[in-house]
């Protein structure tokens, strides 16, 4: 199975070495790092070469890294039904980037661009309908950046004078409280502190 | 007045409360009198920021999570959150453990085809089959019930296993169930198979061929149906799977009684599944043995030491998982369900993704209904099975 994925990688690799900024396989699954500008040709290349034929977008996500310097990453993962392969395509996307829509290739790729939009901002070039999808109307923010509190800003409560809904800021009687429960000894880790001599000696 | 009046296409509201709706789903038709002209599905109306919780929680804290997500079949979806967690750990379940989170995943999958089977049927009108079937599914509760003290929200399947062995006794009576079980599936089939009034309402309805099914990125018994053979316990298995031995049923022609049909198969299948994995499950501890994952035993806790501080430190920090990515999948009921999980070496995950089946599926409604009648969008949308628990997070 993983040299499967080996060669496979390096086939998509030596077809589109343009395209790609590297892959890798971790953990029996195939990861490829594209650029938004290209995108669309290597998603083109994964779902008809006959060596990928990935015709199923199973799923778009973003990631926050607020501390990189392309603060998000817009992750594809793919599945191959006849080849019976998945493949993970990672095109890393500063704030203020866009990234082309894949709808035109995969028309299941709407909503979920629409629901990376909402929740982290991620602007997607010649998407037919870019709506917020599962935040409330109006909503305003990104709510799985990881600026974004958790507790959010706003609170809904019903107004018996207005009769309706009112949106007011949030108000907490007690702080939102986190638990920092990182021990500053490696009581957790697998390795112990030390362990590494241990291993030395045995060999 | 003219001889001939235009006539604008009507704008009908469904929803957002509306019993048809299996759940807050608000759906905007552009009608064309009867006919569905466009239709705009408007989800997250049960958002409820579950991935943004589970970054705040622990593994274990994260597990509850999923009981909520897709509330008709709560193991399998711990199921997908515990496999990744694994994968990124290195560990493996001990086989006992295996065989009673396959026992379990497939007696969730019978509960949730015995509430959507008679659901759909209850969205065209036939009230029996509910009423039947929300019987069967009291005895599975309470199996559920027995097992990990919850008829709902389970959190059963924990990192490295299950929470509990199975209690004495408990094998035999769902052995005994599942020995009834065929001819109550056999009455619910004559109920509905020949059935005119619901042959007229599903056959052709909703038909997508298989070529389209992938494109919308379906899953599951909706892929299936379509005629493609894709089972991830099959293809990519996981746990016990390996070792069980059933079928894949596939359907002809994608239309809603097709999916039907796929359904009420499956719930067969599975019984296959629940009788062979009693019969073949191996005797031994149902979590890792793995003291920094897995809590030590209530006897050696007041004995140890070690135990004491494993089981205190596993309670509070828990434990710690490797940095990687995973993209880990499972066969749920309704269709893959997965999880990408992002961890940063900590104790908490970095990112949990999501992937909910009736998601993509929803938002194939559009395409399924066009040139239906108001009245057919009702059956497409009970064949999708959709639960708002997970379509929305």
């Amino acid at each position: 199975m993983n040299q499967a994925l080996e060669d496979l990688g390096d086939y998509i690799a030596g077809h589109l070495s343009e395209e790609l900024d590297g892959h890798a396989v971790a953990y029996d699954e195939l990861m490829v790092t594209g650029r938004p500008d290209s995108l669309l040709k290597l998603m083109r290349f994964l779902r008809d070469d006959s060596q990928c034929l990935f015709k199923s977008l199973v799923d778009v996500c973003g990631v926050d890294y607020p501390e990189r310097e392309q603060r998000f990453e817009v992750v594809y993962n793919l599945l191959s039904v006849s080849h019976n392969q998945r493949i993970r395509v990672k095109v890393p996307v500063g704030e203020n980037d866009s990234v082309p829509s894949v709808t035109p290739l995969f028309p299941t790729a709407e909503w979920f661009e629409r629901e990376t939009w909402d929740l982290y901002g991620v602007y997607f070039s010649d998407h037919p309908d870019l709506r917020r999808i599962l935040t409330d109307y109006g909503f305003e923010g990104h709510p799985l950046r990881k600026d974004f509190p958790l507790t959010g800003h706003v609170e809904v409560r019903y107004d018996d004078e207005q009769q309706r809904v009112v949106y007011e800021p949030v108000h907490l009687t007690q702080e939102y409280r986190t638990f920092d429960f990182l021990s500053p000894w490696e009581g957790m880790t697998r390795q112990l502190p030390g362990d590494e001599k241990a291993e030395e000696g045995e060999s | 007045m003219a001889a001939e009046t235009q006539i604008k296409n009507l704008t009908v509201n469904f929803g957002p409360q509306h019993p048809a709706a299996h759940g807050v789903l608000r759906m905007v038709m552009e009608m064309d009198g009867e006919v569905v002209e466009r239709l705009d599905p408007h989800i997250g109306l049960l958002h409820r920021g579950t991935e943004k919780l589970i970054e705040y929680k622990t593994y274990l804290q994260a597990i509850p999570y999923f009981d909520r997500l897709d509330y008709v079949s709560p193991m399998s979806l711990e199921h997908a959150f515990v496999l990744g967690a694994e994968k990124l750990l290195g560990i493996q379940p001990p086989p006992r453990g295996q065989y009673v989170r396959t026992l379990f995943a497939e007696i969730t999958r019978l509960t949730n085809h015995l509430f959507n089977v008679p659901a759909l049927a209850l969205d065209i009108g036939a009230m029996t089959p509910l009423l039947w079937a929300c019987e069967q599914r009291e005895i599975v509760m309470e199996f559920y019930e027995r097992v990990c003290g919850a008829r709902l929200h389970a959190a059963y399947f924990r990192v490295g296993g299950v929470h509990q062995d199975l209690p004495a006794g408990l094998t035999d009576d769902i052995l005994e169930w599942a020995e009834k079980m065929p001819s109550f599936i056999d009455d619910i089939e004559t109920l509905l198979n020949e059935n005119r009034i619901f042959k007229q309402r599903t056959v052709d309805i909703g038909t997508v061929s298989a070529d389209d099914a992938l494109a919308w990125g379906f899953t599951g018994p909706m892929l299936r149906a379509s005629g493609v053979p894709w089972d991830l316990r099959k293809a990519q298995p996981y746990d016990a799977y390996a070792d069980m031995d059933f079928d894949i049923p596939i359907g002809k022609h994608g239309d809603v009684y097709s999916r039907y049909l796929v359904r009420v198969a499956e719930m067969r299948e599975s019984l296959r599944i629940v009788k062979q994995s009693i019969e073949k499950m191996p005797d031994g501890p149902v979590m890792t043995e793995d003291g920094k994952v897995g809590p030590p035993s209530r006897g050696e806790m007041k004995r140890s030491m070690e135990a004491l501080i494993h089981h205190f430190k596993l309670y509070t920090e828990g434990f710690h998982v490797p940095a990687g990515e995973t993209y880990t999948a499972v066969e749920a009921p309704k269709g893959e369900f997965a999880v990408y999980l992002v961890s940063d070496g900590t104790n908490r995950p970095y990112r949990c993704k999501i992937r909910a089946p009736g998601f993509a599926h929803l938002q194939a409604m559009n395409f399924m209904c066009k040139g239906h009648m108001l009245a057919d969008s009702v059956s497409v949308l009970g064949s999708i099975d959709p639960v708002f628990g997970e379509i929305d997070r």
